[in-house]
């Protein structure tokens, strides 16, 4: 009796720590493993019976077109937000952490990395859009179309105005990267004989390199998975997977697709299972070193 | 094993912003010595290492190593192997990697740094941890990985930044000793900074203290602990007590006790006597009263306090100390070893 009385204390004291977890385990279950699930189900569904109707169509060129423009602009946005950051960061990082410089900096990153939609895209079609403020001036003043054919709406305006909100974002996921860096391991390296390029080359690149991949990937799922700025700014056409999952759920035209929008944001999932695969690879090997 | 060369700083002057801190020091170390820079925190030490080290620049001042005038010289042409005093190895890499790393930088061929990396884990005793990541080591083994990849290169010189304040204290006496005996092995010359008394003490063929810049002293840590030149040195190396002494030709009085003075010793003033030169003997006509007995292991420390209140710090032999107990009153003698006389405060 007394020992099954001491076995409940025990396990009332492992569960104990447990119990706060239950909401976050509960906002999983609800935000992530249930909206799975139903995507999973719904994308081998049509008209209440299993089917490959939906897969299959994915194989279509529309569907292979904006995959491949998603990736494209995700990668893109990925990269040149993640070279652009970096050197940012880098430049932010020889500044006092108290400095006015510093502290704006990583302020108005964090701002701007959470600036997207309606809003952002409204910013730059009143900057350069059609009649924006910057392309009036270049018309008026110095007789260039900026405007062109209209590529703020088409695949290069989006991933100009990604780049506003990925490359601040780099900023921040990568400042603690560098921060790390120990101004000893430069001194060790030079003593050794170590010259600026080599030390660059042989200590700073293999010590930042898995942080900066590690930031490319999450800048490219943040790029693949967003959508409102992109709804806003095209408004003709489904270039990339986001939309053509919005036109699929609301359009007039092409009536009774919705679960096509199963299958791409089964896609979608897979791809960033794919990323987070890689992503959690590299942290594997950083973890090495940081056990 | 390396013949060791001799290294010169000469008249080295350095200020950050108004605050001076190497006020014209020289300092001549010979091949294969090691010398130790002694001070409290701010006195310049690590500065005088880092202006060896080319790490940073005199305002004026030269270095000469081997004879040659390497003042202007950068850091990673120097051939100098530098220790410092926590986490300086490269995490990605690992242990053997790390002690590899100089040769690499010097063009060795994979077999040759191999080879020599496997030698100088055998010397610092790691030999078995080489396919380990530094995260992996104590801190005590690390700091050992981190001489061995100075070794490694075979440098004219090696620096020693403080190499043993984050240990435990254990362990940072056994590394000190065996610090000491691969400085012995390879012969290197070695310039070792630290603010311990006593790790400067049990290592050193030579100790350098230093204060505000200045180097007070140096000379072999026997005559250093026995012979202080100046006031600072007196206190900042040992323990001491202050009491009142005049000087009569070169004889110090103390308490009633004609000692040998030091030269340079005030004319009256208070007399710089170590702990171990006081004897106590339990006497109840003594003028002292046993105040504190503090146990150090083999020795006890005894503070008294004479009937005008100074207060005498002795030390002695835990078996003899035993025979003591708080409030016995005891006589004091001291022994005729030479004290330095300063003026009063």
């Amino acid at each position: 009796m007394a020992t099954a009385r001491g076995g409940g204390v025990l396990l009332r004291r492992r569960l104990a720590p447990a119990l706060g977890l239950v909401p976050f385990l509960a906002y999983l279950l609800i935000f992530l493993v249930i909206p799975t699930v139903v995507v999973l189900a719904g994308a081998f569904q049509e008209k209440g019976s299993f089917s490959l109707t939906n897969i299959d169509a994915l194989k279509e060129a529309a569907s292979r077109t904006a995959l491949g423009k998603s990736v494209l602009l995700s990668g893109s946005t990925a990269v040149i937000g993640a070279v652009l950051g970096a050197v940012l960061a880098w430049l932010v990082i020889g500044a006092r952490p108290t400095s006015l410089l510093r502290r704006a900096v990583v302020s108005l990153s964090g701002v701007f990395a959470q600036m997207g939609g309606v809003s952002l895209a409204f910013a730059w079609i009143a900057t350069i859009g059609y009649s924006g403020a910057v392309t009036n001036f270049f018309r008026s003043h110095l007789g260039i179309d900026l405007w062109g054919n209209g590529w703020l709406y088409a695949l290069p305006g989006l991933i100009l105005v990604y780049c506003y909100f990925q490359i601040p974002l780099m900023v921040i996921v990568f400042l603690p990267a560098l921060e790390g860096i120990r101004p000893q391991w430069q001194e060790a390296a030079v003593t050794l004989g170590a010259s600026k390029w080599q030390y660059f080359s042989q200590v700073l690149v293999p010590l930042l390199r898995p942080a900066f991949l590690g930031c490319t990937l999450l800048l490219f799922a943040n790029a693949f998975a967003a959508y409102a700025t992109a709804a806003a700014l095209v408004s003709q056409g489904s270039p990339i997977v986001p939309l053509m999952i919005r036109q699929a759920l609301t359009s007039e035209v092409v009536l009774g697709r919705q679960h096509l929008a199963y299958a791409l944001a089964l896609e979608m999932v897979v791809v960033v299972v794919v990323v987070m695969v890689l992503y959690g690879l590299l942290i594997r090997r950083s973890a090495k070193w940081l056990r | 094993m390396n013949t060791g060369t001799p290294v010169q700083l000469v008249d080295l002057e350095r200020s950050y912003g108004g605050v001076r801190a190497l006020d014209g020091l020289t300092l001549d170390i010979s091949p294969g010595e090691m010398v130790v820079l002694l001070g409290p925190s701010g006195c310049g030490k690590t500065t005088a290492l880092r202006i060896l080290a080319g790490l940073e620049q005199a305002n004026s001042g030269q270095v000469r190593v081997g004879g040659a005038d390497l003042t202007n010289t950068s850091a990673n042409k120097r051939d100098m192997g530098m220790v410092f005093q926590a986490y300086s190895l490269f995490p990605h890499l690992t242990v053997a990697e790390n002690v590899a790393f100089g040769l690499k930088l010097h063009g060795r061929s994979l077999a040759v740094r191999t080879k020599r990396a496997q030698e100088m884990l055998e010397l610092v005793g790691l030999v078995q941890q080489g396919d380990r990541y530094p995260v992996q080591l104590s801190g005590g083994q690390q700091q050992r990985v981190a001489l061995a990849r100075a070794l490694a290169i075979e440098p004219a010189v090696l620096l020693l930044d403080e190499p043993l304040s984050a240990l435990d204290a254990k362990v940072r006496v056994q590394l000190r000793d065996e610090i000491r005996r691969i400085q012995l092995e390879v012969g290197t010359t070695t310039l070792f900074v630290t603010h311990d008394q006593e790790e400067a003490l049990a290592v050193a063929d030579r100790v350098g203290v230093m204060n505000a810049g200045r180097l007070e002293q140096i000379a072999t840590p026997t005559e250093l602990y026995s012979s202080p030149a100046t006031p600072f040195v007196a206190e900042f190396v040992g323990l001491s007590n202050r009491l009142p002494a005049a000087v009569d030709g070169d004889v110090a009085v103390v308490m009633g006790n004609r000692i040998p003075a030091l030269p340079g010793s005030a004319r009256a003033g208070v007399a710089l006597v170590r702990p171990e030169s006081v004897r106590l003997v339990a006497d109840k006509l003594g003028a002292a009263t046993v105040t504190t007995i503090a146990f150090l292991g083999a020795l006890s420390r005894v503070t008294c306090t004479l009937d005008d209140g100074t207060t005498v710090l002795g030390q002695l032999g835990s078996s003899d100390a035993i025979a003591l107990t708080l409030g016995d009153r005891v006589r004091l003698d001291l022994a005729t070893t030479p004290v330095l006389v300063v003026p009063a405060a």
